[in-house]
């Protein structure tokens, strides 16, 4: 145990774990955020089928249309851990490609949402319309709040890389972000299976 | 208001003043992991507070009951701006927990001292841990509650609609799923401190230290799972009914475990009647009653007929101020040399317990009369002739005896702070790190960080374990020069975000823009609070 905690004694970030205090906080965090959606998740289940007039979901949600940005949403995971893998050995040329790729993705899955959104408005399904409208909208909406969050997180990563001010020294801000992507990705395959995919 | 005030802006803080404070002390570290979330926690919780209060200035009170039942919360129930007081108040708030319990988690696991294992962190860290764990993940139920009706309230959803077919008992689940485990919140620090203070006063290790975890961790889990017990009234049928009875009279088995082991710490000890002592023998005396009038509840037959009445006023009296607010009270005496460097006035203090225990049982106990014969919570007036009166003249009598012993308490501090002599580094005869270094701290609290060999590690420094193994001859103290130990800078960014962020949140009550502005001055603020110590010149961290 004592040997354990000699070791890395020059960084105070690192703690007696080995583990460091951002990377710990992160996942802190994200058990917090789990609770977070599991609750919105939760409600919209529990309101499922009692909405009193229509329209509802299978009337007008579009399979294909989501699958294919749900799939964009995903591949940007895939860009991540290139973007990731890239900082770390030091390729800064590519981490700028695959930092601004990544957030490019996520911008297409919250461009098409705000598509979707205006769309089910047209079709007349607004957050007042019915129990579908509101748990529908504000469950996508806080996680399409969180992407968006996630793609000003990465523009910022980019710009810093553009400036000269990331290099594998950072790896550690990439790597933390690219927690926080990985998981808003995982939260919208269920999203997208509880909501879209189950009849 | 009261409630949640007493809840959310008295005795959380009263337990995160300690986090903050003991927390690197008894773990043997310089500081929390992340000083400068720290500093934004608190200035988050101030602006909450003071935004919650403000609510009296604008002379819109919430007046909801700290529960914040819908469908009463809504706009049609609820016009002004009464409610949104209280629910973006206490949005804000739960950013503050939520920020001190990352940090928290993060210290707890990372920043002890080399040798101290998790089975030899002391108890008060423990309790400390377990109510981290409570606050990251029982506080985003009620956050998702409060944006539910948030939307309702602002942009007209249907949450809590029946007309719409919405189901008001989605509120109930989603707040009790908070609020079950924000009892443990409540309770869990004071039950840390009593597990601190009967040893040293008792001269003995905690009995049983490793089950009274253990037992701490089991309440823990098992809050996540008793939230119905609140909610027996609204008649969820009897396999929920059923269910959570049974829960909920499970978890009173580490309670009482726990309860036996304070006992037993006392049993045989030499002990010392020091107001600290006091005070935690009056937690564990008053948390019984509580704990048994909660165990009655349990049965919802029983709970049927007690529900609402002033019997439940009664019974969380006693686990929050007899239980809390007794325990807080001890650590407040316990620590008070630690924090300010003077020993608290002992015959005052003495006159300040005897005081609060017989005003606290003049004023509660007679509600459980009250409430047996059919008073109910929540009035203000009653009709003289249903024999309530002299058990609520007595319970007055009883409000003005506490309020008595709060003056006596304020003019301890006021006169001990003014004339008190300096306190030693351990003036308890006590067993944990704090205890090792000058009261009050230094700001890198350890010139030397600490290494661990045993729960109570101080104390078998000091006089051997008693099975053998002799005191410990204090290591010659390295000479370590205070000026290179590199403490955080102060940074401005905390205060600057924390005010952001009140900002966009109170635009919800004013003006759209001012939510759009106060979004983008947060996010211009989070860059910079991000951005301040991005590679920092060489040397500028430690």
């Amino acid at each position: 145990m004592a040997e354990a905690h000699a070791v890395a004694h020059d960084d105070p970030n690192i703690g007696v774990t080995g583990l460091d205090h951002r990377k710990l906080g992160m996942w802190a965090f994200l058990g917090s955020e789990c609770m977070f959606f599991g609750s919105l998740i939760g409600t919209y289940l529990s309101y499922k089928g009692k909405s009193i007039n229509g329209p509802g979901p299978h009337e007008i949600l579009n399979i294909p249309l989501t699958s294919v940005s749900a799939f964009v949403l995903l591949m940007s995971s895939l860009l991540m851990v290139l973007a990731l893998a890239a900082v770390q050995r030091n390729d800064m040329k590519w981490a700028k490609i695959w930092l601004f790729m990544t957030a490019l993705f996520g911008s297409g899955f919250v461009g098409f949402q705000c598509f979707e959104f205006t769309h089910f408005v047209h079709l007349g399904l607004t957050l007042h319309t019915n129990l579908f409208g509101t748990t529908f909208f504000v469950l996508t909406g806080f996680h399409g709040a969180h992407v968006t969050g996630g793609v000003i997180w990465l523009l910022s990563l980019w710009v810093l890389a553009l400036r000269g001010k990331l290099g594998p020294q950072d790896s550690l801000k990439v790597e933390i972000c690219g927690l926080y992507w990985h998981f808003v990705d995982i939260v919208w395959i269920a999203i997208f299976t509880l909501v879209y995919l189950i009849p | 208001m009261h409630g949640t005030t007493m809840i959310f802006l008295a005795i959380m803080p009263m337990g995160a003043a300690f986090f903050n404070f003991i927390i690197p002390l008894q773990i043997g570290a310089r500081d929390v992991a992340f000083p400068r979330l720290n500093a934004l926690s608190y200035w988050v919780f101030l602006s909450g507070a003071l935004f919650l209060h403000s609510s009296f200035l604008a002379g819109s009170i919430p007046d909801a009951g700290w529960f914040g039942y819908a469908n009463l919360t809504t706009r049609q129930f609820s016009p002004g701006s009464h409610v949104d007081f209280w629910m973006l108040g206490l949005q804000i708030l739960g950013l503050s927990s939520l920020m001190a319990g990352f940090n928290f988690i993060v210290t707890i696991i990372n920043m002890r001292a080399p040798g101290m294992t998790l089975m030899r962190l002391p108890l008060f860290i423990w309790m400390s841990f377990v109510v981290q764990f409570l606050v990251v993940l029982a506080f985003p139920a009620i956050t998702v509650a409060l944006i539910l009706l948030m939307f309702d309230r602002l942009f007209g959803t249907l949450f809590f609609a029946p007309a719409a077919g919405a189901d008001p008992l989605l509120w109930q689940h989603l707040f009790w799923i908070f609020g079950h485990p924000e009892v443990y919140i409540l309770i869990l620090p004071a039950m840390g401190i009593v597990s601190e203070v009967l040893p040293t006063f008792s001269r003995k290790p905690l009995f049983g230290a490793p089950v009274v975890i253990y037992s701490g961790i089991m309440i823990g889990f098992f809050g996540f799972g008793v939230w119905s017990h609140h909610m027996f009234s609204v008649g969820m049928g009897p396999v929920a009914d059923s269910a959570f009875s049974i829960a909920t009279l499970l978890i009173a088995v580490p309670t009482g475990v726990k309860i036996f082991n304070w006992i037993g710490t006392l049993w045989g000890g030499s002990i010392r009647f020091a107001t600290p002592l006091l005070f935690s023998l009056g937690f564990i005396s008053m948390f019984i009653m509580g704990g048994l009038s909660g165990v009655m509840h349990a049965s919802p037959p029983v709970d049927l007929q007690q529900t609402d009445t002033y019997f439940i006023v009664a019974h969380f009296h006693y686990v929050l101020f007899g239980g809390s607010i007794f325990g807080l009270f001890s650590g407040v005496y316990y620590w008070f040399p630690k924090i300010f460097g003077k020993v608290l006035d002992e015959r005052l203090g003495k006159l300040h317990f005897w005081l609060m225990l017989i005003g606290f049982n003049v004023t509660f106990f007679p509600m459980h009369f009250l409430g047996l014969i059919g008073m109910p919570r929540r009035i203000y007036t009653y009709a003289p002739d249903l024999g309530w009166n002299f058990w609520n003249a007595v319970a007055t009598v009883g409000a003005f005896i506490i309020a008595l012993s709060f003056v006596v308490f304020m003019v301890n501090v006021a006169k001990t702070t003014r004339s008190g002599a300096p306190a030693p580094a351990d003036p308890w005869d006590a067993r944990t790190l704090e205890w090792t270094i000058s009261s009050p701290p230094p700001v890198y609290n350890f010139a030397t960080i600490p290494t661990v060999h045993d729960r109570d590690d101080f104390w078998i420094a000091k006089y051997g374990d008693g099975h053998g193994t002799p005191p410990r001859k204090a290591a010659p103290a390295a000479h370590v020069d205070p000026k290179s130990i590199h403490m955080p800078p102060p940074s401005y960014w905390p205060l600057l975000l924390a005010a952001a962020i009140a900002f966009t949140i109170s635009g919800l009550l004013i003006s759209m823009y001012q939510v759009i502005l106060g979004g983008l001055l947060t996010l211009y603020c989070m860059v910079r609070f991000m951005l301040e110590y991005h590679r920092p010149a060489a040397g500028g961290h430690h």
